[in-house]
């Protein structure tokens, strides 16, 4: 297979055979969530369940006094890596392309070298939280292959990347399709990994914030 | 006609050149110390490197135009100038179409191509040996 | 045929002094884009070339390679190219047709045999021989003919090089490269639809000089090859900065910004056109303001679309989440009918503990 035919397969079929995947395995485990339901609860409540759900959306994403100090260095890589994540995947001209060509919508880029040190930055809070949970006992005992490989397929499209942006060691067609079937295996596997709190996070804020919300019964 | 259409159109050469043209600047001011320094003469192509429009004629104007012009008729047109910095030429190549076939800048107290090569000496004796035979046979030399 | 007269005896002979000499072996240097200090090499190597045979096959093509490379009506550095070679076949440009031009093919093939070089342009359909033929050969049966004899191949043009347009899917009449027939010979892709003269020209000239050139993996000389159009684009500085064209008249596209979003394949291509550029050096469709193609590049015309940028996947997406989203419903809903039944089922096969359990459970 030449390069070309490589990069156009990479483009093409398996984009499209990685979207179904992907779409599939991620409606498929939320509706099983969903489906289960809950117990319906006939009393009234005092407060609003809804009001409180949509709150603690809000208010999760800064941790209580308590977890801070406990985790603070997860707290501040974390922070580090997903903000770094969201800035290279959504505000680098050709990937808004590509946003652009499945949802039909597209927003203004930031200078290419600014996206560049930012992958730079990400990838280091990715080795940064890894080493930690190597080193950390409770977080080594608690880890298993999944927290691994979860990790590896996280920062494979991110290293790939920035190698074909580089454009060093194999000819650049060959760089970007390995780069793109990086992101198609990350499709693939998304959905049946811990890497489905993109979207169950919201679910869980919520029930946890309309448990709270509640406020009991009113009498 | 197409000229006049072309002007109307709104278009701006980019601000945001190759950078190229100060590094080459440098490039040539290397070479002319070490031409002073140990002979050493040196050939740039100008062609080998990335120019955005208006690049190439920023390039010439820096080196401005100095007391020697010549031009040599073979194969074509070739244009050598030496620049306002005596040592810096400017060579540019046509062929019989006018078409650019190369351009250099040659850093040389004379350009290669402008002396006069020894095997066109010879033969240039020979002819010059022939006509004065034809001639001087009679009067005898 | 004289080709046992050197190169250098030849222009001698043509009147053309040891300066023009000079010149011509200057700008060959800067041609084949080899540092000006190789002057002295390559004048002391095409000093004492032999003047080559040349036989041109033209098969499933455009003519457009042959138009690119003869367009100068005037001596120049194409033009002295073609001086220096004897071009003993070509059916287009030679005046001769029919049996005559044939037996002067299989003339010169016998008197250069194992020396010649043959130069091809166009496809070879091998779907059904008869598709094209010239003097009723098949292009495959002149193929392999001529090419026994041959000290090397040029295949000239995308089509010679990779199959070109004819290849493109559906590709109906089975075209395939020249390489995809020949192994035994050296074969030399100079692609580009069409190439650029220059470099056609100083390919021949190359191989004149030092032989079969350094080649990449697709066999295409490294002197003209070597490098991306990204990488050597002047718009380059724009695309680092993310200043992008984004239609083909506005603001950016009239400033020269990069061209990236407009479907430009400059970085995936292979060619000289950022360097070397078209018609002696006056301009390539990136600084004319259009997106390149990726012509020297195989498949080029099936690579996702002229205006569609690199990055965005040629198939399509949303038809795909579609029916992602249709089968996740549809087994989440089975699963989601599944847990229901699991959990009622749970719910009525539950016994209540009761005090007696738990007193004969003690007893035990």
């Amino acid at each position: 297979m030449t390069e070309t035919e490589f990069l156009l397969w990479a483009r093409g079929p398996a984009f499209q055979g990685a979207t179904v995947i992907f779409v599939l395995g991620v409606t498929f485990r939320l509706l099983e969530i969903l489906l289960l339901g809950r117990k319906p609860n006939l009393a009234e409540p005092r407060g609003s369940a809804m009001l409180g759900g949509l709150r603690t959306i809000v208010t999760r994403s800064f941790p209580d006094a308590g977890t801070h100090k406990r985790s603070a260095f997860t707290h501040y890589m974390g922070y580090i890596f997903h903000i770094g994540f969201f800035i290279t995947l959504l505000l680098y001209a050709p990937h808004i392309l590509v946003i652009e060509k499945a949802f039909g919508v597209s927003w203004p880029a930031l200078p290419t070298t600014v996206v560049d040190a930012t992958a730079v930055i990400t990838m280091i809070a990715l080795i940064a939280v890894l080493l930690h949970r190597l080193k950390d006992p409770v977080l080594r005992f608690l880890s298993n292959f999944q927290d691994y490989f979860a990790w590896f397929l996280t920062i494979l499209p991110l290293l790939t990347g920035y190698i074909a942006f580089h454009r060093v060691g194999l000819p650049p067609p060959a760089l970007i399709a390995i780069h793109i079937l990086s992101v198609e295996l990350l499709m693939v596997v998304f959905p049946f990994t811990k890497l489905m709190h993109a979207f169950t996070l919201f679910m869980a804020r919520w029930y946890n914030g309309a448990i709270a919300g509640y406020k009991g019964v009113n009498s | 006609m197409a000229e006049s259409r072309l002007a109307d159109l709104d278009i701006e050469v980019g601000d945001i050149g190759t950078h190229n043209v100060i590094p080459l600047l440098h490039e040539i001011r290397h070479a002319l110390a070490q031409l002073l320094e140990d002979g050493k003469e040196t050939v740039i192509d100008l062609r080998s490197i990335p120019l955005a429009p208006g690049e190439e004629a920023a390039i010439e104007q820096a080196l401005g135009e100095g007391e020697v012009q010549a031009v040599l008729s073979a194969l074509g047109p070739s244009n050598f100038r030496e620049t306002s910095y005596p040592g810096v030429w400017v060579v540019t190549h046509h062929n019989h179409d006018d078409k650019i076939v190369g351009k250099f800048v040659e850093v040389a107290s004379i350009p290669a191509l402008l002396r006069s090569q020894t095997e066109d000496m010879s033969a240039g004796l020979r002819r010059l040996e022939e006509t004065l035979m034809e001639d001087g046979g009679s009067r005898g030399d | 045929m004289k080709n046992d007269q050197t190169l250098g005896e030849i222009l001698r002979d043509q009147g053309i002094s040891r300066r023009g000499f000079l010149k011509f072996c200057a700008a060959t240097a800067s041609l084949l884009a080899l540092p000006p200090g190789s002057v002295t090499a390559i004048a002391a190597a095409l000093e004492s070339a032999r003047r080559p045979s040349v036989i041109w096959l033209s098969f499933q093509e455009c003519t457009g390679c042959t138009e690119s490379l003869t367009r100068s009506d005037a001596a120049s550095i194409e033009d002295l190219i073609f001086n220096t070679i004897s071009l003993d076949y070509h059916h287009t440009l030679q005046a001769a047709s029919g049996t005559g031009a044939e037996d002067a093919r299989q003339s010169a093939m016998k008197e250069n045999w194992g020396k010649y070089l043959l130069v091809v342009d166009g496809s070879i359909p091998t779907g059904n021989p008869g598709f094209s033929t010239i003097a009723g050969i098949s292009n495959v049966d002149m193929l392999m003919e001529v090419a026994a004899g041959a000290a090397a191949i040029v295949a000239v043009g995308s089509c010679a090089s990779f199959g070109g347009i004819p290849h493109a899917s559906p590709n109906p009449t089975g075209a395939v490269s020249v390489a995809d027939l020949i192994s035994d010979k050296p074969v030399i892709n100079v692609p580009g639809c069409p190439p650029i003269p220059v470099v056609i020209a100083g390919v021949l000239t190359q191989f004149l000089t030092f032989g079969i050139p350094e080649l990449d993996e697709l066999h295409r000389p490294m002197a003209f090859y070597g490098k991306s159009i990204h990488d050597r684009c002047y718009r380059r500085p724009f695309y680092d900065k993310g200043l992008f064209a984004e239609t083909f008249d506005d603001e950016g596209a009239r400033k020269g910004w990069c061209l990236y979003k407009l479907g430009c394949k400059g970085p995936t291509t292979y060619n000289a056109c950022a360097t070397t550029k078209w018609n002696e050096g006056t301009s390539f469709p990136i600084q004319s303001g259009h997106p390149c193609l990726g012509c020297s590049q195989p498949d080029f015309w099936d690579a996702g679309g002229f205006y569609q940028a690199l990055s965005i996947p040629t198939g399509d997406i949303s038809r795909a989440a579609v029916y992602g989203a249709g089968a996740g419903i549809a087994a989440g809903a089975l699963m989601g009918a599944l847990n229901r039944g699991r959990k009622s089922h749970a719910v009525r096969v539950h016994k209540k503990v009761t005090i007696d359990d738990l007193e004969k459970e003690h007893e035990k």
